[in-house]
């Protein structure tokens, strides 16, 4: 009934104010929905649909990743032991890192980002939607590339930060270290693109009133992290297609003997690697600035410190990149450099954790299970953080580098300290994103169980570690009296790994089954909890005004802007900082050329492992997928 | 998709024998592989049959070859062939062949060794050691690309590397004595 | 939450110390000054570091546990100061560790008068080793072991021949990267006699696990007494199947890698044998040298250490037999 009339009301320029408020949520629902079935699937620009796909992709490597985690506990749990051998270990571990770093860590929190920031900022869509497509399809393959290589006995065995020449041309023979290298492409470009969209969507398509002050801390954290993986991507995508240029084609970016050098590729790959860690770790620290507000029931403590202190990490990130490198013999001055670099980050951190503790301290904590993850951030994270300063001063990391005392402070740092928050955030969430409430009771076991597994799994490596177990060794003999330590770990790792199983079971089971969720069950403050639960395709059917830093909780019903098309998908654009209305912007509409793009871009890339004409002749398809990307429109982009 | 699911099934067929490394030859195996049957003048001939029944890892199988090329280095090759263009001995990326480019002819220079100078291998390198240096240097006379040879090495370059068939680069040279 | 540390505690603590035990390759238990002072940074880092982990504890416990009044302003103004104070003190600290870091460094200066000049070479996956003399006839190469003098510095020059390696004995000091193309050095000095396990801890490989070697610390005189046997050409053989061992080597494969100082072995791809039944352990320290592990590793050196460039030589038991009994005879 409501189609029909519809039809007859809605003209070209028909605005929100011309139809009656009941039919506006069917007439948007109908310019912004997904059509259902494979050709929806294949086509959508939806970002929570696209979203949620990277979410749940990332979550499977992540689970797959840990199946090798589990591998590697096995043959590691007595000296000598024969489960797997060294060819296939050095796979498994090399698979490891890759898949946790470039298929899990990054792209799990630029999914996140993906599905709740426009949400956050009050906006309809992310901005460039169908580069967001395209940036999931490249995720999905290149993940895939990697995988499969596996499969074939062709994965990587270099370890994840392949040094050459161990990766390079006399020593890798095969293919292995090639795919390695064109998944970091497939990998970067997929996060360089929603890198952009998240820059220009905070910048640009802020609700009305949210200026730069106002804007939620996981916003900002998202945007400081954007601007680093702009920053240090191109790096990573310049050694590893120096790597293949070396393999392929025979170039001497890294051999000694014409010129090259050994150590560029260590520079170039860690002024990528260690901003990589903030690159996931930031995000973690939005999402905990969400998640203790929510629960601790006031604002924030610290707004403008965290801000900075943000900001400050995200800059500084960039300037300790050769700690990486304290035992390749560089000169005494520049390891002081990096040494004082290294400890001054703890600075910004300390902040983070002074606001964070604060604001605990002066609110009143409810420990829901997103609560209690942040907790067992604090209990790890800070191990993580002072084992990390113990491994900036260059006398002690030459004890501790490349032995499982690293191990241990890198999973500290990487799972306490950007997992649980992430876990956290997925408890959070999940009411906003399904519609169901997963299962406090299970939340709380699964807390307790990974908690307990972590630390009683990793706080052992720091043992082992100074005990002289280096990483990466696929067995150690029995007289070095590392054996019973690593039982113990290998069997605390299955505690770990009970606590995902249970969480991936709680988050199924709340999928099938969880009990419904209200618009804001948490009571929270920002503008994704303004709209219901899960959202509808055009997440506000009107865009909010903001009028203070915690939206809901200082207004009963926020005021909304009006005037926006209704026949067309159209959304506002902002000033950058005081978020004042500019112009009207056309969204675009859904389409199959980004799948197609990506699928021609990565035959173009998996060929030219194999043979370099292949970009030459494999640009031809990329050219015309893009012309059908491109094809000019007729209508008008933007008004004011 | 589709292209994707053909390449990766094209892919499977040969990298699983492309990638695999083998790292110990059983010693029956290793003994089977000696099994040669030359022709009458020791060019060509009928290599071993257990060859088949492996799966020819020598020619195709990225690892094998560059042990070859390990080899090549280790074993001092290099003395007389140089980086493949030959100085004292014959060039062996030129397409030139004096006794045969097939496997069975090199494997017997190797193990037996030719007249006029290069010696006989057999009692200084394992049976699969010598094969695993026959694929190499067959691949050192490659016209083609391929995508199992080894790359360059880390050292001054003197040629185009293996996997870029170092011998077209030498078809408009003259053919070295 | 201080419960499960506890519990954690009361598992950990008896397990590592059990392992402390045996361990003759550990970063905790120095046996020269520059691992001593190493030792000690870490136990203070640690000892700091373990302090403020306590403190944000007891502030989150306290955070939870505490009656909780409605907020007011000069609640709010008292946290600003105290995150400022906690922030001042941060810098302090972290100040304060930097210093001790350089402290530290200052110690392990590289410029020790006099040093014993020892040239270690990476190879996947072993070491060769050189003792450098400036008369040559009194250098000589060996591998996968080095003896030192007891308080004496031992300047280690550090090159690689394939891939990058990293030169690790922790209860001496810290590592050093041995990279192609570049030449480095550590400075190693042992005050208590004894043998270190040193081992790469550099990803190199398929054997990168196994690529250790001993290094034996005594006082002057055993030092200097080693040294002039290890000059010496390897022992003829005694007995006919030491002969007869040493003419398979000699004629066989084994030759074209190996050297042995006084036979026509004189193969440089793999360990210097001339004093092989010197040493303690054979195949880079992972196999104790006597003459049934010396058989086992030559008959079958891919199951041993899947991977390495050791090829599997066939050979009659007779052969297998006679060549252990000679590698075994060379002290």
């Amino acid at each position: 009934m409501s189609g029909s009339y519809l039809e007859q009301v809605v003209q070209p320029d028909t605005r929100d104010t011309d139809i009656p408020p009941r039919l506006l949520g069917p007439q948007l629902e109908r310019i912004w929905g997904t059509p259902r079935g494979l050709w929806g699937f294949l086509t959508t620009v939806d970002h929570k649909r696209i979203g949620q796909r990277y979410i749940v992709t990332a979550f499977i490597f992540l689970a797959m990743g840990g199946v090798l985690a589990l591998l590697m506990r096995l043959q590691l749990s007595g000296p000598e032991r024969r489960f797997i051998d060294p060819d296939r270990y050095n796979q498994i571990f090399t698979m490891h890192g890759t898949n946790m770093m470039f298929l899990f860590a990054v792209p799990v929190m630029e999914a996140v980002a993906v599905y709740i920031v426009p949400l956050m900022v009050g906006t309809r869509n992310i901005a460039f939607p169908r580069l967001n497509a395209f940036s999931y399809w490249m995720f999905l393959i290149g993940g895939l590339v990697l995988w499969v290589g596996f499969a074939l006995d062709m994965g990587p065995d270099v370890g994840w930060f392949a040094y050459v020449p161990l990766s390079g041309p006399q020593y890798g023979a095969g293919k292995r270290s090639d795919i390695w290298a064109q998944m970091i492409t497939f990998t970067e470009i997929a996060a360089l693109a929603v890198a952009v969209e998240l820059v220009v969507t905070i910048l640009k398509q802020r609700a009305p009133g949210m200026t730069l002050d106002r804007i939620p801390l996981f916003v900002w954290a998202m945007l400081v992290t954007a601007f680093a993986v702009i920053c240090a991507m191109p790096a990573i995508m310049i050694a590893s297609t120096s790597l293949i240029l070396d393999r392929l084609v025979g170039t001497h970016f890294f051999n000694p003997s014409e010129g090259g050098d050994v150590l560029l590729w260590q520079h170039l790959f860690w002024f990528f690697g260690h901003p990589e860690v903030y690159i996931i770790f930031l995000p973690a620290v939005g999402m905990i600035s969400s998640i203790i507000p929510t629960f601790a029931r006031r604002p924030i403590v610290g707004y403008l410190p965290l801000v900075l202190a943000l900001i400050a990490t995200g800059i500084l990130a960039f300037g300790l990149w050769v700690h990486h490198m304290f035992v390749t013999g560089l000169p005494r001055l520049g390891e002081s450099f990096f040494t004082a670099s290294s400890m001054a980050i703890a600075v910004p951190n300390g902040i983070q954790i002074f606001c964070w503790l604060a604001t605990l301290v002066l609110g009143r904590p409810v420990l829901k299970t997103p609560m209690l993850f942040i907790l067992a951030f604090f209990f790890t994270f800070v191990i993580g953080g002072l084992s990390g300063v113990m491994v900036a001063s260059v006398p002690f990391d030459t004890q501790v580098h490349d032995t499982y005392f690293v191990v241990a402070h890198f999973h500290y740092v990487l799972i306490g300290g950007a997992v649980f928050p992430l876990m956290g955030a997925v408890y959070y969430w999940f009411p906003k994103i399904t519609g169901r409430m997963m299962s406090e009771r299970i939340g709380r076991w699964v807390v307790g169980l990974v908690v307990v597994g972590f630390n009683l799994t990793f706080f052992p490596m720091h043992i082992l570690g100074l005990q002289g177990m280096p990483r990466r060794i696929y067995t150690y003999q029995p007289e070095l009296g590392w054996g019973p330590l690593n039982l113990f770990v290998s069997l605390s790792g299955c505690i770990l790994a009970a606590g995902f199983v249970l969480f991936f079971f709680d988050v199924v089971r709340s999928m099938r089954s969880g009990a419904p969720a209200s618009d804001n069950p948490w009571q929270a403050a920002t503008l994704e909890w303004a709209t219901s639960s899960p959202p509808p395709s055009y997440n506000f059917s009107r865009i909010p005004v903001v009028t203070s830093a915690n939206p809901l909780w200082d207004a009963t019903i926020l005021p909304a802007t009006r005037g926006l098309r209704v026949e067309r998908r159209e959304l506002l654009v902002t000033t950058v900082v005081d978020a004042e209305p500019q112009a009207r912007e056309s969204s675009p509409s859904d389409s199959i050329w980004p799948f197609w793009a990506a699928v021609t871009t990565s035959v173009l890339l998996v060929s030219s492992i194999f043979t370099p004409w292949a970009v030459v002749w494999g640009a031809i398809p990329v050219t015309f997928a893009l012309i059908g990307w491109f094809w000019p429109k007729s209508t008008p982009e933007d008004l004011a | 998709m589709i292209e994707r699911c053909v390449l990766f099934a094209v892919l499977s067929l040969t990298a699983c024998k492309r990638e695999m490394r083998d790292l110990r030859s059983d010693p029956p195996e290793a003994a089977a592989l000696d099994q040669v049957r030359p022709m009458e003048n020791r060019i060509g001939g009928a290599a071993p049959r257990i060859m088949y029944a492996l799966g020819q890892p020598y020619e195709g199988n990225a690892y094998q070859l560059n042990q070859g090329k390990r080899l090549y280095d280790w074993f001092g090759c290099k003395g007389c062939h140089a980086q493949g263009g030959g100085v004292i001995g014959p060039a062996l990326m030129d397409g030139w062949w004096r006794y045969g480019s097939d496997p069975v002819s090199i494997y017997l220079s190797l193990r037996d060794g030719r007249p006029n100078g290069m010696p006989a291998f057999g009692q200084r390198m394992t049976t699969d050691q010598m094969w695993q240096l026959t694929g190499y240097i067959r691949s050192l006379g490659s016209y083609r690309p391929s995508t199992a040879a080894p790359s360059r090495n880390d050292e001054m370059q003197a040629r185009p590397a293996e996997n870029r068939g170092p011998a077209a680069a030498a078809l408009i040279a003259r053919p070295s004595r | 939450m201080i419960r499960r540390f506890w519990r954690r505690m009361a598992w950990i603590v008896p397990l590592a110390c059990s392992a402390c035990g045996e361990t003759f390759q550990s970063a905790l238990q120095p046996a020269g000054p520059h691992a001593a002072s190493l030792a000690r940074l870490i136990w203070s880092f640690t000892a700091i570091c373990g302090v403020i982990w306590l403190l944000v504890m007891l502030v989150l416990l306290f955070a939870l546990w505490r009656r909780h009044r409605p907020a007011e302003a000069r609640h709010e103004r008292r946290a600003t100061a105290i995150i400022g104070a906690a922030v001042a003190a941060t810098v302090l600290i972290i100040t304060g560790l930097t210093l001790m870091s350089y402290a530290a460094t200052r110690g392990l200066s590289d410029d020790a008068p006099d040093p014993v000049v020892i040239r270690v070479r990476g190879y996947q996956w072993w070491w060769e080793v050189t003792y450098a003399d400036r008369r040559p006839e009194r250098t000589f190469v060996t591998a996968n072991e080095i003896h030192i003098p007891l308080h004496r510095p031992v300047r280690l020059e550090l090159t690689a021949a394939d891939v990058i390696h990293s030169f690790w004995v922790p209860n001496l000091a810290g590592k050093q990267d041995l990279i192609p193309g570049r030449n480095n050095t550590l400075t190693i000095v042992a005050d208590a006699p004894g043998t270190y396990r040193a081992q790469c801890a550099e990803f190199c490989g398929l054997q990168h696990a196994h690529m250790a070697l001993p290094v034996i610390a005594e006082d002057a005189a055993a030092f200097d007494t080693w040294r002039q046997a290890q000059l010496a050409e390897a022992p003829a053989p005694v007995t006919a199947e030491q002969a007869a061992g040493r003419d398979f080597f000699t004629a066989g494969p084994c030759s074209a890698c190996h050297t042995v100082r006084g036979t026509s072995a004189a193969g440089r791809l793999g360990p210097d044998l001339t004093h092989v039944a010197s040493r303690q352990t054979i195949a880079a320290g992972q196999l104790p040298t006597t003459r049934g592990s010396l058989a086992a590793w030559i008959a079958d050196p891919q199951t041993i250490k899947p991977g390495n460039n050791m090829p599997l030589v066939p050979m009659t038991p007779d052969q297998l037999q006679s060549v252990s009994a000679w590698l075994a005879s060379l002290r």
